[in-house]
């Protein structure tokens, strides 16, 4: 699972010879640990000049969480994070300015820095105009992200429904992109309502405290790490794997402090006895998190209706009839964060089962997200790239390189990357978020 | 039932402490790893490694990382001289609080049962809340000693205090002393196996070879159902890779079972009947069950199966008597259901250890037997006639293995399940009944009951 490639560039005489030959350098991605500060810099905030409003009051919530906040380019400053503030701007024209003050600093942006646009989604009855400014967003950031080297990423947040800047979920994105918890999500947009509970405490290391999370497939890989960073933020952690996993499940459910709970979740039951373990042992249910999922890779021509029934049953019917059971308990504020895949964004070749669920997963996310809005939840999907797992590490050498490199990050993420954005999307402050699909893939070329 | 009952009055004057009393022990869980068949999957697993994965197991499956719990009890039949302290060295490397305190104790193949009564009796008299109880064994990683002769000459050779002494108690040495001793399960007062023992009472009461494979039979068939039912999702954790038990047999048929050879009771008059496949394999393998007070289940939100009603002890003259080396259940059980107003119609659940097919038989045989049940048992007549719908119904020995001291684990865990099952269904309480034979001439027996 090591990439020693990464490494090799990043220390000693190897990495003098790859400067000297001009090799790809993939950076070592800085991740979060408690305690270490938000950003590795000075954090400059720049806008329009309509947006300046919306700019002052970002900069006084960067002030609240003690960060050092510059409102002007400076030369002698290596910078840990770039805000432009566009959430106003009408017109194309005026963008050039701050934008081109972005490009001034990003030649001192420090290594795992960071730049995040704050702008408004384009909704029907804009003007041509307004409309073009706010598309054209997306089209610079994710641009924008792929010029960035060192580690630093660039990420964009977009408000919808006329979410405030300083609201309790647009506050908590923010804090989430420019934090070391994001490290390997890059060139993303993520859409910010303004639902949210007012009053959270953003800077808490332990924002899910007091609260109970299933995690399917917890035995290993991405879902122990789920469960892992999950138990880090507070979380009293259910894990769940098929019986056959349980080794790995006691291991990761006595790593976290929580319970094992040997079920194949494409029983019939499988939500009631979620529903039943979680209430009965822990008094409540607020975070499911459905990670168990499984690959069958063939060609169509060759698939066999195993290799396709097994996949959709346990990647997307079981997520479907888990959800049920939890929609019919009517929980409150129940967030669910379901694993999408890229391969179910952009497709991938041997792989028309898995893609076809993940991308049903999507799906169901969207359709889902305003059912459980009525009470307070949400319904959210992360779709990991190249992860470095025991999966990933059968891959053949060279096809496996080559899924390295390929993302603007040029190295795989780790599982406790895709944790982190569960964690993100299960916390309470990330209630504005709903129905989105958060990549964690280091701004992977295919797809958006 | 009643809950509490006061056992004795405080003192007059004040000086004397708290009276005592006793109160329900309950059976919350169980957890054990697939039992494996000797020199397989767990070829080089220790009972210390077996003893904490089980442990760990059901620490994961109810929460109990950082607990202290009020002991853990267990043992193991084969046993390392270096395993003194076999359990509290799995507690030690365990996710329970290293304040939870354990022992070692061993009653041959009625360990775990042994150890189930005493961390019951523990909670019901008030000393520990919560509690753990299990066995360990394996033949694969079994002790092997070397010859009385070459011991004897190192300890004297460690005690000389010249080395022309050391030189002497060396040179005492035979080149047939040199062979190591493996561990025999033999009994030692008669020199024979279990085995040829059982041999002996399977001809006593006349039990057909057919009736053995039958009983072999159905135990790999309710086995296999309670496995394919999801009866052991949250009774057992794999271990090394192994989900299942592997001594299990799905497909075995009586023609199958019917084609072996008998490997006991070859030199007696009448034909032997004993087979591989109506004996139990030798096996690896742990297990665990927990325990607690109602108040400690509840405080912890912990599940209840079963009450840990009562258990009776008995033991046999197979030396010089006329009685059989597995035979003691048979003498335990009447005295253990008198003792609680209750009779085999009373029970639900039969759970009787199968060291071999014919013990279950000859346990059957005795006490249907009028003479038996007046001489022996001390009745007015026969003991009574069990309802063969009612045994083993999820399988038992024959079928899963026995690794001898974590057998005990096993059937408790399991009986504590059927009576909760039964009773969620019926709405009426539900009964099992457990029943282990040892070495020595030794028997376990317990009775569980639904909440």
């Amino acid at each position: 699972m090591t990439d020693r490639y990464t490494q090799a560039v990043n220390s000693g005489f190897t990495k003098t010879l790859a400067k000297k030959l001009g090799l790809p350098r993939p950076a070592i991605l800085r991740r979060y640990r408690a305690g270490d500060p938000l950003t590795v810099g000075p954090v400059l905030v720049v806008a329009d000049g309509a947006s300046k409003a919306d700019a002052d009051a970002l900069a006084q919530a960067l002030l609240a969480w003690d960060v050092d906040v510059r409102r002007q380019p400076t030369d002698d400053v290596r910078w840990g994070a770039v805000l432009l503030v566009v959430t106003e701007a009408a017109h194309p024209t005026d963008l050039a300015e701050p934008v081109l003050a972005v490009g001034s600093v990003l030649r001192s942006l420090a290594p795992n820095g960071r730049v995040l646009t704050v702008s408004r989604a384009p909704v029907d009855g804009d003007s041509p105009a307004l409309a073009a400014t706010r598309n054209g967003v997306d089209g610079f950031l994710r641009s924008l992200a792929k010029e960035l080297r060192g580690g630093a990423t660039g990420n964009g947040v977009v408000l919808t429904d006329g979410a405030a800047v300083d609201a309790p979920s647009t506050l908590a994105t923010v804090r989430f992109f420019l934090s070391a918890k994001s490290a390997y999500v890059d060139g993303q947009l993520l859409r910010v309502g303004p639902a949210g509970p007012a009053g959270t405490d953003l800077t808490t290391d332990r924002p899910l405290a007091g609260k109970v999370a299933v995690v399917t497939g917890a035995a290993r890989g991405i879902g122990a790490a789920i469960a892992k960073t999950l138990a880090r933020d507070g979380a009293t952690v259910v894990c769940v794997d098929v019986p056959a996993a349980g080794e790995g499940l006691s291991r990761t459910a006595n790593d976290v402090g929580g319970t094992a709970l040997q079920l194949d979740v494409t029983a019939d039951d499988a939500g009631e006895r979620i529903l039943a373990h979680a209430r009965e042992r822990h008094g409540a249910l607020d975070i499911v998190v459905h990670n168990a999922g499984i690959l069958r890779d063939k060609l169509l021509a060759n698939m066999n209706p195993g290799q396709w029934e097994s996949v959709v049953a346990v990647n997307l019917a079981a997520q479907l009839r888990i959800n049920e059971s939890l929609l019919a308990a009517g929980l409150e504020g129940l967030h669910i964060v379901s694993l999408a895949s890229t391969s179910g964004i952009a497709g991938n070749k041997g792989q028309s089962n898995y893609a076809f669920s993940k991308a049903g997963v999507i799906g169901h996310t969207r359709a889902t997200a305003p059912l459980l809005a009525a009470q307070g939840g949400t319904a959210n999907a992360v779709a990991p790239g190249f992860i470095e797992t025991d999966m990933t590490s059968s891959i053949p050498f060279a096809t496996r390189e080559v899924a390295r490199r390929l993302p603007t990050l040029a190295q795989g993420g780790k599982p406790v990357d895709v944790a982190e954005a569960i964690a993100f999307l299960a916390s309470p402050a990330a209630a504005g978020v709903n129905g989105q699909v958060l990549r964690v893939c280091g701004q992977h070329m295919v797809g958006q | 039932m009643a809950t509490r009952q006061k056992t004795s009055a405080p003192a007059a004057g004040g000086a004397a402490a708290q009276p005592q009393t006793v109160r329900d022990a309950v059976v919350v869980g169980g957890n054990r790893i697939p039992f494996s068949r000797a020199g397989k999957k767990y070829a080089d697993a220790s009972n210390q490694e077996m003893f904490t994965a089980a442990l760990e197991g059901l620490v994961a499956r109810f929460g109990l990382q950082g607990e202290r719990l009020g002991e853990v009890v267990g043992g193991a039949v084969l046993k390392h001289s270096r395993d003194f302290n076999l359990i509290r060295e799995s507690v030690l490397g365990s996710s329970l609080s290293p304040a939870t305190p354990a022992f070692d104790l061993q009653q041959a193949c009625a360990t775990g049962l042994e150890a189930t009564i005493n961390v019951a009796n523990k909670i019901r008299l008030g000393q520990i809340e919560s509690g753990v109880a299990g066995g360990s064994d394996t033949v694969s990683d079994a002790p092997i000693a070397v010859s009385e002769g070459l011991r004897r000459a190192l300890l004297e050779a460690q005690h000389a205090k010249t080395w022309q002494a050391r030189a002497k108690a060396l040179a005492a040495l035979r080149p047939g002393d040199l062979k190591p001793l493996t561990p025999a399960t033999d009994e030692p007062r008669t020199g024979l196996s279990m085995g040829e023992h059982q041999a002996i009472t399977t001809a006593r009461w006349g039990i057909a070879r057919e009736a053995q494979d039958e009983i072999a039979l159905a135990s790999h068939q309710h086995l296999a159902a309670a496995w394919d039912a999801g009866f052991f999702d949250d009774l057992v954790t794999p271990f090394r890779g192994l989900t299942r038990d592997d001594n299990l047999r799905a497909d075995t048929s009586i023609e199958k079972l019917a084609s072996l050879k008998p490997v006991f009771g070859r030199s007696l008059e009448t034909p032997p009947t004993m087979t591989a496949g109506n004996s139990t394999p030798l096996t690896d393998g742990a297990s665990t069950v927990l325990l607690g007070s109602r108040e400690w289940a509840e405080s912890h939100d912990l599940p209840v199966l079963a009450r840990f009603v009562d258990a009776e002890t008995a033991a046999v003259d197979f030396v010089h008597g006329h009685e059989g080396l597995l035979m003691a259940p048979v003498h335990a059980v009447p005295r253990l259901l008198a003792r609680n107003g209750l009779t085999l119609d009373d029970i639900d659940f039969f759970e009787i250890h199968e060291a071999f097919a014919s013990t279950v038989l000859t346990t059957l045989a005795a006490w249907e037997d009028v003479d038996y049940g007046k001489n022996e048992l001390g009745l007015s007549g026969a003991f009574g006639t069990v309802d063969r719908a009612k045994i083993n119904v999820n399988g038992s020995s024959l079928a899963a293995g026995h690794p001898f001291a974590a057998t005990g684990g096993r059937i408790v865990a399991t009986a504590a399940k059927l009576v909760a099952q039964r009773a969620a269904e019926t709405g009426r309480p539900a009964r099992a009944l457990i029943s282990v034979c040892a070495a020595g001439g030794l028997g376990a027996t317990a009775v569980v009951e639904s909440v």
